[in-house]
Formats: C-alpha cells, structure tokens, sequence
C-alpha cells in the first residue's frame, strides 16, 4: 500500500562510494517534531504580549469612506493601528511596491487589511474586531481574466497589465502553410490553495534599543527583513527576523509573512508590548495568496508524421489586485510553456492581469503547473487529430542533448526523455492497460470506466535566467572548538528537509557523520542571506555553496598543518581546538558564482532559462463512476531524473507530496468565487486529498550527477506540481472520452461534460 | 458585552497523572492544553474538526480537541503526544515517523501520531484499509500519507518482531 521506491541508478561505482549522501539518514529535526517539542510560532508566548487581528475591507473594490468603532466595546483598551501610523513607506516591498501594507484611501480586494487591533484578551479582541465597520463608497471591480483584458476598468497601471512576455524561436507564422494539421484548444485552471496545516502567524517585538524583531511562520526571512526596512525606514541592522519551525509553506510563506509580520510591529511599536498574531483557517484561506488561476491558447502545426512544426502558445494569468510576484509565476509559466520538445518554431505571449481578487502569489510550481497541464492535455488532443498514440507524439518531438528549447536554451546535459517515459510505461503496465481498458469501456452498461494517461515534463531549477546572479547568495560555515560545524544559511526548514540534506552535503564534503553538523536557526541577525527558500533552489544552489564552505574549511585545516589525511572525527574535532587556539575563529564563507557559461538575456528572453532541468515521466490510471462522476485515481507512477539523490526518503516524500497536491489540484480542489472573495474558505468546503483520497504513489529515481550541483544534485521540491493533473486529466479523457479543457475535474463539472458528451 | 460564564474547576488524568484546572465551562480543551496547562505538542489546524492536527486521546477515544469543551474532560484520562514517550525513550511509533519519513513539516505530526497509536489499540495488525481509514480524519498536506502508511507498518513490524 505505501508508495514504493525504485532507484535506477545510472550513476558509476566511484558516484556511490559515498559516506552519507544517497543514503536515508533521518530527519535532523525528526524527534522534536514526534515528541511535540518543536516550537512553532503560536506555542510561543512573551511576558506582557497582546493578541493582534486584522479588520479587513468588505468589499472588492471602492473608496474608504470612514472607519467606524462600534457596539459595547471598551475602545480605550485597545491599541488601533491604521495607515496614519507607519512611520516610513506604506507598503509590503517585494518586486515593486504597489501593495499597501494598510489601505488609506482605496481598497483593491476583498479583505484588504484596514485597521489593526491589539488586546490582550483574544475573546474581547473578536468582539471588537467584529464592531469596526468599514464604510466603503464602492467603484466596479473586475473579476475574470477575460474583463481584465476587455479592459472593463483600469485598475492597474495604463492597461490592467502587470506584466508581458514574448518569446520566439524560429518563425511560428511560416509553418502554417506546410502544415498537415493546426489543432487548437483553450484551457484553464483554476485557483489552488496552498492549504500547509499550520496557518500563518508572526510575533513582534518593537523597541528603541533593538529596533523591531519578528518571529514566524515564513520561507524567507529576508524577504520579510527588507519589508520591515522600508516599512519602518530603519536601517538592515535594527530589524531582525527570525524563522520559528515552520508547518509547510509550498510558497504560501514565500510573500505573504512580510504582510503580518508589518501588522504585527505595527501594533507592537505603538502598544510597547509583544504583539502576536496568528491567522485562524478562514482567515488564512480568505486573505493570502493562492495558485494564480489560468488561461492557456495553443495553435500547433504538425507534420502527417507527428512532427511538431510549430506551437503558438498564449498564456495568462489572473495575478490579483497587486503585481506581488506575478511578473516571476508568469516567466517560469511561460518557460515550461513549450515543454520538453523539440520545435523549430515557437511563439510564446504571456502576460499577468489585475483583478480585484486578493493577490496570487507563489505555490510550489510556480506558473509551470499551469502552462504544463494546458500542453500535456493539448498534445494529447494532437496526437488524436493527427491518429498516433499520444506516447508516439512525444517520442517524434522529445528534446535531446544539444537541442534547442523554446527560449533558446541549448541542453548540455544528458536527457533521455524516451527512456523515462520507457520506464514509466513498464512499471505502470500503461501499453497492457491502455489496451485493456478500452475493450472494457466498450461495454455501453459498465458503470464504471477506466483510463490511464501519462505527462512528460521538464521543470527548472533555481531562480530564472539571471536571478541567481542578482541574489548572489552567501552562506557561512563556522567548526567549533568541540569539532562540531555549523551551517549558517538564511535557508527555511519547512519539512522539505533543508536541515537534513545540508547537514548531509556538509558531512560528506568533511568526512564527518550528520550529527557533528548543527544547524543554526534563520535569524537575519546571525545568518547571511542564501536567497529565498523557493523556486527548489536550495538544494541545488544552496546546497553547493553549503558543499564549497565546507571544502574551504578543510583546506584551511589542511593549510593550517593540523590535520593530516586519513583524518578520523577525533582528529578533526582535535584540529579545530589546535586552530582556533592559534586563530580564534575558524569560518568560511561562500558567495554564489554565476557560471560563465550561462548566458540570459533579459530584453530578449532568451538564453539559459535554469542552470539545470529535471525531467520526468508520471502515469495516472483512473476509474470514472459514470453514474455520479466520481473520479478516483488508482494507480500513479512518477519517474524522473533529478541528478544524484541526497536522501531517497526524502527526496521520495518530497514527490509523493508533491503528486498528493497534483490530485488535489485536478480533481479537489475547488475555490469557490464570489466578486473577489473565496467564499468556500473552509477545510470543511475546500477539499484537499486524504489519506483514503490517494492511490499508492510509485515512485522512481533515475540519477544523473548533475556536474554543478552538490554531489551531483539537482531541484526536486517543485517537479511533481506540473506533470500530476494533466496525466489525470488525460487518463479521465481516456476513460470517458471527454475532452477535459480545464481542472479542477469535480464531480459536478465531470457530470455535466458526460451528459453533453452522450445527450 | 455579555457576560461570561464563570470558571469551573475540571480534574482529569492527563498524561498518566492527575491533573487539575480551572476553565469556563464552554472553554476549547484546545486552547486549556494549550495556554493553561502549556502542553504546546498539540495543534491547531483549522479549529473545525477538519484536520485532526489537535488530536488527542479521550478514554481511549480519538477527538478533535478543538471540539470539546473543558468540562467534557471532567474525570477523563486524557493523553496527548507529551505523554506517548516515556522520558526519553520514544514510542516505537514515534521512532518509525523519524525513521521513515512520517514526519516532514511536523504540524500534523503529533496527532497523526495518536491517531497511529489509536488505530493500533484497536487493530494491533491493521492491514492497507484499517490504516488508511484509521488515519483518515488527519489531514496531512505534505507527505501525501505514503511514509505515514510506512511508518505505521514498521511500527508494527517492529512490535512483532520486538525488534
């Protein structure tokens, strides 16, 4: 029943003569977190702290008219903070800084934050939170992808617009003309939450001395840092952010912390007190960030043989009421947008529109499960009009090493598409079920059908193009005189398993065991900055630089006379005390160097999109009940390569997660809209996978040591978000012969499709 | 503002010893755990009975302490994650979340543990369905179950064998 794990390791003898890496050393943090000693920011309390909330706007879009403080309620108790009392910018600064950290005059969604209230008495605090009303004068708000673009309002900027792409290769317009089919198709999906179980909270701390001290639940903390700098106009040094343990984040902690951790020491400047506030669930789903919905148009020509002549892809995104990082979800969307193939003529036209919804944000893919699920089920539909098997399809187009993708990436690195879908299909029985399966539906009275589908995908890893080399990120690695090691990285544990896989790069690279490796707390006062824990990044470039510290370290041991080869953990511990006996501290310190080989270019989009790929290969078998349109997947299969695997539960319980969130994302997971505002904000109406939901999920490593990443490492963390729906969708398509065009796939839209497919 | 009811005084056995505290009647056991007696290992998820995340062991019973009201607790044996290893030796269940990857984010963790611990009170041997429904009423968004099932299976295993 449990997910099985196969590795099928390409790698070469002197590749597995290692002391820790490959191997499934447990969880750094694993006994605080089965004992319920771990610390998450709610379990912790401060001598004389205040409970904060939020007020929020009622209404979608309009003019604050007047805050009124109503009802029975002791109003002098209470610390009430609004825009009037930031003592710098208004704003939660991330990409630019069009989002206010509190509406003054305006409101631009549902639930934008207004006024804040801080009182020590949490029950009291509701009370009062629910007598403030906020008199709104209302304006007409856009609410579709579609209005924004009619431009029915302008509500951001000249055109509704945040942000545009376009990408050529080749000459898409040529191809038309020599091409034996043109298939088109449109397709969405919808909003996803992230839905990590702890809801999001921060605690503040404000005072002359320090400055303003924040702890929380967060992936970023100098994110979060540079928000409170421009917020409060105070210098890097008197603000500090320090990251408790942290309950999943899947992106939903990337933007959004820095806008309760601003609440917070708002309150708390102007209370003197700590303030706390922790998000209740539906305030939690309401008011952040969820999977920006989407719109894809693919016009492909293809070949009489299957040949992919050209793809013109359109693809857009609802990013909200503010840019937030919707310019960032919408290029990594827009680079998977052509997928793994090989096609002499692509265009590709993006852009990110406005809304009056609360802002999209970041959530574990980024974009590319998007713009993946549209040409994963669009390719299918090729490979229909044009009478091969949908595999076949992509056998004819897969990109191999020295080919071309769309943004004009050459692939230097190994790939074999084709032995990962081989793969897949052999532990899947996708050819003998395929087969089966449609005699079996053929029988017009079975109530139930069948269908198995697959995707193959391409994911990137690291921040896009350049990113990496404007992050610059930096990491520390200080021995102790005891001969323990500490990493210091701005990195976040979120249960991905950063602790773990550092400790085991560091371990490796220093011939010591795990538990001689510490890991210290993110806390901006201590830490340097590694960049954002996103974007599956911190293993591969993180992770390196965490390998170099550790490299520098042992040369200046080795430099230094005091250790010799051959050294056991005694030895090293001894000549650590020898070393800083003599010199005090013994440190290293890394900074992240672009390779000279990775060119992007900016203006053009075009270049060397990520560092490196990770490739993969997922089959979904399904069973339709065609009399209630239920959907349950049976069976799933996912095969990818993904360099050298640190740690094979891990890195296997990163993709079953991953796939669990896919299902919830094609067939669950369903937000409810009503002008602007989630109105099914509930674990009870919002429906993510559980345990009786899922099927056994199969998982399978092909290693390829990816040159640049530590031990060969590459990004994992995203891969699974992008290839899961449309492999279910595909296999629904199957079962059922509906063309699915959009998820999530409820019972209720599958139901209305059946009736119009056999009506 | 209305008037709240007054405080009453609710003993119970928690954790294998006795246990005494005073909450208004109508009080989450959640929050008591929580901010009165600071047994901090239980969660809350969603303060509906939806996750599970504030699972804890009533009179053998598997609730959602965010449900319950303090006074229900009254003359109740009451267990949560603080009381399942004995010092510091952990719980053979416990050891296989750590060994096995049950654990990743941690937040669940601790009532997906009872909930493991209830399940295997009342099937010692639960075979794929007994665990994936013993399970069921604990969301958990980051492992998608499969090393839960696995943690859950060595566990027994391991009593089994007393390994």
């Amino acid at each position: 029943m449990a997910g099985e794990v196969r590795q099928n390791s390409l790698l070469r003898p002197a590749d597995l003569e290692t002391r820790v890496i490959g191997k499934s050393v447990p969880r750094k943090e694993g006994r605080e977190k089965v004992t319920g000693r771990a610390r998450y920011v709610d379990d912790l309390s401060f001598p004389g702290m205040l409970h904060g909330v939020t007020v929020r706007s009622p209404a979608a879009r309009g003019r604050i008219r007047a805050v009124h403080f109503e009802g029975d309620v002791p109003w002098h108790e209470f610390t009430v903070v609004t825009a009037k009392d930031i003592p710098g910018k208004n704003c939660i600064a991330l990409l630019i800084e069009d989002q206010p950290c509190l509406a003054a005059e305006f409101v631009s969604h549902p639930e934008e934050a207004v006024v804040l209230l801080a009182h020590h008495d949490k029950y009291l605090l509701e009370e009062a939170r629910r007598s403030v009303r906020i008199e709104i004068e209302p304006l007409p708000g856009l609410f579709s992808i579609e209005d924004s673009l009619a431009r029915k309002e302008i509500i951001w900027g000249q055109d509704n617009i945040f942000k545009s792409f376009y990408v050529e290769k080749g000459d898409v317009d040529s191809a038309w003309a020599g091409a034996e089919f043109v298939v088109e198709g449109t397709y969405e999906t919808g909003a996803q939450e992230q839905l990590y179980i702890e809801p999001q909270g921060m605690i503040a701390q404000v005072n002359g001395a320090e400055g303003v001290t924040v702890w929380g639940s967060l992936q970023c903390p100098h994110y979060v840092h540079k928000a409170l700098m421009i917020l409060f106009g105070l210098p890097r040094e008197r603000i500090r952010v320090v990251q408790a343990e942290t309950g999943g984040g899947f992106g939903g902690k990337e933007e959004y912390p820095s806008m309760i951790a601003a609440h917070a020491a708002l309150l708390a400047r102007k209370s003197g007190r700590p303030v706390k506030i922790i998000y209740d669930r539906a305030e939690d789903m309401v008011a952040t960030t969820k999977r920006h919905p989407s719109r894809t148009r693919h016009v492909t020509a293809v070949s009489r043989d299957g040949k992919l002549l050209a793809m013109d892809i359109d693809f857009t995104v609802d990013g909200g009421a503010y840019e937030t990082l919707s310019p960032v979800v919408l290029s990594r969307g827009t680079i998977h947008a052509a997928g793994p193939y090989a096609c002499a003529n692509v265009r590709i036209r993006s852009r990110a529109v406005a809304t009056n919804a609360p802002p999209h944000g970041a959530f574990r893919g980024f974009g590319a499960p998007q713009s993946v699920f549209a040409l994963e089920r669009h390719l299918d539909r090729v490979a229909e009009a044009v009478g091969i098997a949908p595999e076949e399809l992509r056998r004819r187009n897969f990109i191999c090493e020295g080919q071309t993708l769309a943004v004009g990436q050459v692939v230097k690195e190994k790939v074999d598409m084709n032995a990962l879908l081989g793969r897949a299909f052999e532990l899947s029985g996708y050819h003998a079920k395929r087969k089966q399966f449609a005699a079996e539906n053929s029988d017009a009275r079975g109530a139930i059908k069948k269908g198995i589908g697959f995707a193959s995908f391409l994911h990137g890893a690291g921040f896009t193009g350049s990113g990496e080399e404007y992050l610059a990120s930096e990491v520390a690695m200080e021995a102790m005189a005891d001969g323990s090691v500490h990493i210091l990285a701005g990195s976040t544990e979120m249960g991905q398993g950063t602790n773990t896989i550092f400790a085991q790069i560091a371990a490796e690279a220093l011939r010591l065991d795990c538990e001689q490796i510490r890991i210290v707390q993110p806390d901006t006062a201590h830490v340097p900055n590694s960049g954002p824990t996103v974007a599956s990044r911190t293993a591969m470039i993180v992770g390196k630089l965490v390998e170099t510290a550790a490299t520098n370290l042992l040369k200046t041991l080795r430099d230094s006379g005091f250790l010799r080869e051959g050294y056991s953990a005694a030895d090293f511990s001894r000549a650590c005390a020898e070393y800083i006996t003599e010199h005090r501290v013994l440190k290293s310190f890394v900074k992240y160097e672009h390779p000279r080989d990775l060119h992007w270019d900016d203006q053009k989009y075009s270049g060397d999109a990520y560092g490196a790929y990770a490739w993969a290969v997922y089959v979904a078998e399904v069973s339709v009940d065609m009399r209630t349109a239920e959907v349950r997947v049976n069976d799933f299969v996912a095969v990818q390569e993904v360099g050298r695997v640190i740690n094979p539960v891990l890195a296997a319980g990163q993709i079953e997660g991953g796939v669990a969130q896919g299902i919830g994302f094609a067939l669950y997971e369903n937000v409810v809209w009503q002008e602007g505002r989630m109105v099914n904000a509930q674990m009870t109406n919002y429906v993510m996978p559980t345990s009786v939901d899922l099927p056994v999920i199969r998982v399978c490593f092909e290693e390829i040591p990816y040159g640049r990443g530590p031990a060969g490492a590459k990004g994992i963390g995203e891969l699974p978000l992008d290839g899961t729906a449309p492999a279910i969708a595909n296999a629904i398509a199957h079962a059922t012969g509906v063309d699915v065009r959009a998820i999530p796939v409820t019972a209720e839209t599958l139901l209305e499709m059946l009736e119009a497919v056999h009506a | 503002m209305p008037e709240r009811a007054r405080k009453i005084r609710v003993s119970c056995v928690l954790n294998g010893s006795a246990s005494s505290f005073e909450a208004h009647p109508m009080a989450r056991l959640l929050d008591v755990l929580r901010e009165d007696l600071k047994l901090t290992g239980t969660k809350e998820g969603c303060g509906e009975g939806e996750c599970g995340a504030c699972s804890i062991e009533m009179d053998g019973v598997l609730v959602n302490s965010c449900l319950v009201p303090a006074l229900q607790a009254q003359g109740a044996k009451i267990r949560t994650i603080e009381g399942v290893a004995i010092g510091e030796s952990l719980h053979a269940v416990q050891q296989a979340f750590i060994a096995h990857g049950g654990a990743q984010c941690g937040i669940c963790t601790p009532g997906m543990i009872l909930a493991a611990l209830n399940l295997l009170a009342r099937h010692p041997e639960p075979d794929d369905a007994q665990i994936r429904e013993g399970l069921s009423g604990n969301l958990c968004r980051c492992t998608g179950y499969m090393k839960i099932f696995e943690s859950v299976v060595a566990a027994v295993r391991r009593a089994e064998t007393g390994a």
